[in-house]
């Protein structure tokens, strides 16, 4: 633990730190563009400058300089300002003075220090210097005159997304960044360049000139895109959020979110439902919702009700289901809409129990069926730490491109029973080893994974190696409030009354009896029912979502649903009150606090971590597998599916190649 | 005037054939085997002793950077040693000079100073327009593997060393150290930050040593004659013989090894033919490749040529590649064409020198035909301070320097040009007074 001066304030750093860190630690601001925390050190803007004593009697970059025993470091000194005030400059001689028409407006680094650090005029009386727009692909827009060349998005792609693509050409003044060839950075992650880019050179194509920053309310809430349970700031303005922003949480998403996660926003004003709607002769007709009540009022039941949760449903809303159908005297809950019918007698054996952060400690990692780039990607990024610090990655399954180095051993799951050695040896010699079992392995191989525990020695004392990825935001609650039967959704086939909690991915034709479909988005779902009752998007209802690692996070409202579109928890109030069964809560705490004497780990927010104890399943697997779950990235739920910027990304990332071999 | 007796580089002018014979014949190669024997630390204790110093410029000991490499390499990390043979400082030719002659004097002392660092491989790198000599050094290597003297077992010595010849793809920027080991591993060519310096985590994370072709050239004839012989020569703290190469207005520009601290009057005199036009007519010095201040004629002439020497009148030895201008010299134009080349140059990584190098040249080329206000020549030594010292090599340094030096010697110059086109004095009948 060195101790460093700080301006003449001694303090003691841990080891390892940087001038910059140790600046940060006595409370002094250092202005910096290239330096961020989760990426490499580049030390090329040269704002951080210090003056360092004992050192060179020049100043010296604090972000690239380690902090050491007895140095002397100060922020203020008249040194320090003119290193400052040249810098700012010199970063601004070449940079346009479009600010006005800059979308970085108001959120902007260099805005910001060159009014605290910069000398307020200019000396330049040259031609600035313009710079050819990039194309970077659906999501991220370029103005590249605009670029400090901090190499931030280099880094990111490089380090974090895994993909190659983003680079620097040229030299000297002429240095330009740019993507491969100029095309679409293929990465999931790509969005988050235009968080990273200090300055407005790279920004967000889809919410171009949109809104300024400080016309937008902000709301923290949880994605629901996929089973990380990202935590997000929703911006909105009136009645519609213009975009999304990851919030910083270590735990689960660091500061990154994937490109659905921030973009498919716009999908949220687009194929909504905004009235009741009955089918009569074949057609959906717009109703009242008395009306829409009591044609669901008029089925002859008898108790066979069953409920079907959907991807990106809150515990709220299901708990509401759960306990409708328990007043109607069943039970028949299911939340699996692809078939799957996995033991879940107990949650730890279908759950992420290492945790999203623990990967990163992993020395021997397995993948079993699981395309983590496209099922998880902030987990993927996590493995990619982990390799970083020398983690072996073997994975069974179709070849795919996880952005990282990886031994594949075959899309057969038979070699479950009998390992190579090269991989048991590389487990017998891993202190945190981790096996990660995906959605497509999960059915024909769920026991053999659950031998390997035993096998491999996953689970030891503070490590649990043993890991199940879901896809779906709604899972985890899901499963912990009992949406889940032994057979799987087959069980609900023959209900005479469903009802579809924003369910669009099972095959709804296979359901015989009265359909009520409750969701947001005009999708599959929707085409099937018999009633629409109009509900709240995750963006519109303050709700609780588990995600993978069993982490309970709970999200606010950002905006009020369209139209007649109600919140889901009240819509199954008010047709307990039509069924003559009225529920007793009548305010979403009164649910809350039913739904915690019901599920008492919903009761708390936090990571929840669940005994283990494994069924004792059959230990082998046959099969070969001959694709992952998600086809479509892009595409995966109603509110990507109506959402232009996924369908623009999925055409190009997805399908380009496949379209322009068509042309030809 | 150096004794005959005392070159080092004895084919400097290629009289004779580079061949591995003809080496051999001179004196290279001659029993290494004696040399490597004297053991490492003694190898670099006479090194240390000679009073060497680094000849790329920086003019660091030698000896004493060698000894900064570990004693003891571990075999996932082994020792390199880098020859900084990418000489693209305008005004500098003496490794093109060692390269094209005397290749066999650096391939053996490449060995000899990697052995000493216990380094496990030199690397050569040679830069990209330097093709002949690159053939040339390709073909002295392979000579050298034939015949034993490096690769396993070198010279019959037991040690094991590898040479490879690196060729350079033409950025002047490859010649810092740290961006030739970016270059080496296959990256873009930009410096590295410092710390860690290359002696800790050099080539591929690797300790290594990045030396210039000279240093490395002259080691193994150091050992032969000892480092008293070396130390002779020169002033104290400036010792040995150097390779001077003297271009523009002498009358007979050449490449040549003197003894350090020779003074510029006796070198231009016994070497150059004097100046042309003569000593009258001697305008400025650029002593020490273009990277390193001017000096004025009446500073210049008795200064000794050294390290030290230069120094003192504000400006430094640099590569020892002295441009010499007389009096039809065009100075601002001349420097200005430096600051192209150092605009063109910049690597773009780091925002002092992307963007100052740019912004001076440009007011350079206006202060070249007087098109500026007098104010802006203050305002250009301002940023040529904005950029010295704040970039991560010294390519913002060394482009700040010559303005620098210009300034401060040639002000008056500057702002007669000023003048002269604003109409303010000068030959020109003032423009608008002309008008009414």
């Amino acid at each position: 633990m060195p101790k460093v001066k700080v301006d003449g304030v001694e303090i003691e750093v841990p080891q390892g730190a940087t001038v910059l860190q140790a600046c940060e630690l006595a409370g002094k601001e250092i202005p910096r563009f290239c330096y961020h925390e989760r990426l490499s050190i580049a030390g090329n803007c040269r704002m951080c400058l210090v003056e360092v004593k004992p050192g060179p009697p020049k100043p010296q970059a604090s972000c690239a300089l380690p902090a050491a025993e007895n140095q002397e470091i100060f922020t203020t000194t008249p040194m320090v300002k003119h290193a400052r005030e040249g810098i700012m400059e010199f970063l601004l001689i070449n940079h346009p003075l479009d600010c006005p028409i800059c979308d970085q407006g108001g959120e902007c680094d260099l805005q910001d220090q060159s009014v605290a650090y910069g000398r307020g005029h200019s000396r330049y009386a040259e031609n600035k210097r313009a710079v050819t727009e990039k194309y970077m692909g659906p999501i991220v827009k370029t103005i590249m005159t605009r670029c400090i060349q901090c190499t931030r998005c280099v880094r990111f792609a490089e380090e974090v997304a895994g993909v190659e693509e983003i680079g620097a050409i040229y030299r000297g003044e002429n240095m330009q960044i740019t993507s491969y060839l100029e095309e679409a950075v293929s990465s999931e992650l790509s969005g988050n360049v235009v968080d990273l880019c200090p300055v407005g050179a790279l920004t967000s194509k889809p919410y171009a000139f949109e809104a300024r920053p400080w016309e937008l309310r902000k709301t923290l809430t949880i994605d629901v895109m996929d089973a990380v349970g990202t935590n997000i700031r929703l911006d909105s303005r009136g009645r519609q959020v213009l975009r999304c922003v990851p919030r910083v949480n270590d735990e689960v998403n660091e500061e990154w979110a994937t490109d659905k996660t921030r973009h498919a926003v716009d999908g949220l004003v687009r194929k909504r439902l905004d009235r009741p709607y009955v089918r009569r002769d074949g057609k959906l007709h717009p109703v009242t919702w008395d009306e829409a009540f009591a044609a669901i009022a008029s089925v002859d039941h008898g108790g066979s009700v069953a409920a079907v949760a959907g991807d990106l449903v809150d515990c709220e809303t299901m708990f509401a289901a759960k306990a409708l159908l328990k007043e109607l005297g069943s039970s028949l809950l299911e939340g699996r809409q692809t078939g799957m019918d996995y033991d879940t007698s107990s949650l730890a054996a279908v759950n992420f129990n290492t945790t999203i952060a623990g990967t990163e400690e992993a020395d021997a990692i397995l993948l079993i069926g699981t395309n983590l780039r496209w099922e998880a990607p902030l987990v993927n990024t996590r493995i990619r730490k982990a390799i970083k610090k020398g983690a072996k990655v073997f994975a069974i399954g179709p070849e795919t491109e996880l952005t990282y180095k990886v031994e594949w051993l075959g899309a057969d799951l038979a070699v479950l029973g009998s390992l190579p050695e090269r991989v048991t040896e590389a487990f017998a010699g891993a202190a945190k080893p981790m096996v990660i079992v995906g959605g497509a392995a999960l059915k024909g191989a769920h026991g053999a994974a659950l031998a390997l525990v035993d096998k491999l020695g996953l689970v030891k004392d503070g490590w649990n190696g043993f890991n199940v990825v879901h896809m779906a935001a709604s899972r985890m609650g899901g499963l912990m409030l009992g949406f889940a039967q032994k057979a799987g959704i087959a069980a609900l086939y023959d209900a005479k009354l469903s009802f579809f909690l924003g369910a669009d991915e099972c095959d709804h034709a296979r359901f015989t009896g009265f359909k009520v479909y409750v969701g947001h988005h005009g999708d599959r779902g929707a085409h099937h029912a018999d009633v629409i009752l109009p509900a709240a998007s995750y963006a519109e209802k303050s709700g609780t979502y588990v995600n993978l690692e069993g982490r309970v996070q709970r999200g606010e409202r950002a905006v009020f649903p369209p139209g007649d579109a109600r919140e889901d928890w009240t819509i199954f109030r008010a047709l307990s009150e039509k069924l003559g069964c009225t529920l007793a809560f009548d305010t979403i705490d009164e649910l809350r606090a039913a739904m915690a004497l019901d599920c008492p780990e919903l009761s708390t927010l936090g990571l929840k971590t669940f005994a283990w104890n494994p069924p004792a399943l059959g230990g082998t697997a046959e099969g070969v597998l001959d694709g992952y779950p998600i086809k479509d990235f892009y595409l995966t739920n109603a509110i990507c599916r109506a959402s232009p910027t996924m369908q623009r990304c999925s055409a190009e990332l997805v399908h380009g190649e496949s379209f322009a071999e068509a042309a030809e | 005037m150096l004794a005959d007796k005392d070159r080092i580089f004895t084919n400097v002018y290629g009289y004779q054939s580079w061949r591995l014979d003809a080496a051999m014949a001179r004196g290279d190669w001659d029993n290494t085997k004696a040399l490597l024997e004297l053991g490492q630390d003694k190898i670099i204790d006479v090194v240390k002793a000679s009073g060497l110093r680094g000849r790329g410029g920086a003019g660091f000991p030698t000896g004493t950077k060698w000894s900064f490499m570990p004693k003891e390499p571990k075999p996932d990390r082994p020792n390199f040693l880098v020859i900084n043979a990418d000489e693209s400082e305008p005004g500098s030719c003496k490794d093109r000079e060692i390269i094209r002659h005397d290749p066999h004097k650096l391939i053996e002392g490449a060995l000899v100073a990697g052995f000493a660092m216990r380094a496990r491989a030199a690397y050569i790198y040679i830069r990209g327009e330097y093709i002949r000599e690159a053939e040339t050094l390709f073909a002295a290597v392979a000579e050298a593997y034939d015949k034993g003297l490096v690769g396993k077992n070198a010279c019959g010595s037991g040690y094991d060393f590898d040479v490879f010849v690196h060729r350079g793809a033409g950025a002047y920027i490859c010649g810092e150290e740290t961006a030739m080991l970016e270059s080496l591993e296959g990256k873009k060519g930009q410096p590295r930050l410092k710390p860690p310096f290359p002696a800790g985590a050099g080539l591929y994370g690797c300790p290594t040593t990045v030396n210039n072709v000279e240093s490395i050239a002259v080691a193994p004839t150091i050992l032969r004659r000892g480092a008293e012989w070396f130390s002779s020569f020169g002033a104290e703290n400036n010792r040995g013989t150097k390779l001077f190469q003297i271009s523009g207005h002498v009358n007979t520009p050449c490449v040549v090894e003197e003894a350090m601290s020779i003074p510029f009057r006796e070198l231009i005199e016994k070497h150059c033919g004097g100046i042309r036009g003569g000593w009258d007519n001697l305008l400025a010095v650029i002593p020490g490749g273009s990277s390193v201040p001017l000096v004025p004629a009446k500073d210049i002439m008795d200064a000794p040529m050294d390290f030290d020497g230069l120094k003192a009148v504000g400006s430094g030895l640099g590569t020892a590649a002295v441009i010499v201008m007389d009096k039809s010299t065009d100075v601002v134009r001349a420097i200005s064409r430096l600051s192209y080349f150092y605009k063109h140059e910049s690597c773009g990584q780091c925002t002092p020198c992307r963007e100052g190098t740019g912004w001076m040249w440009r007011v350079m080329e206006r202060l070249r035909t007087g098109d500026a206000d007098i104010s802006e020549i203050d305002m250009l030594q301002q940023v040529t301070k904005q950029v010295e010292g704040h970039s991560i090599c010294a390519l913002g340094d060394a482009a700040a320097w010559p303005i620098q030096g210009l300034i401060r010697h040639f002000r008056p110059e500057l702002e007669r040009r000023i003048n002269d086109r604003n109409g303010n004095g000068g030959d020109l009948a003032p423009m608008q007074e002309a008008a009414e």
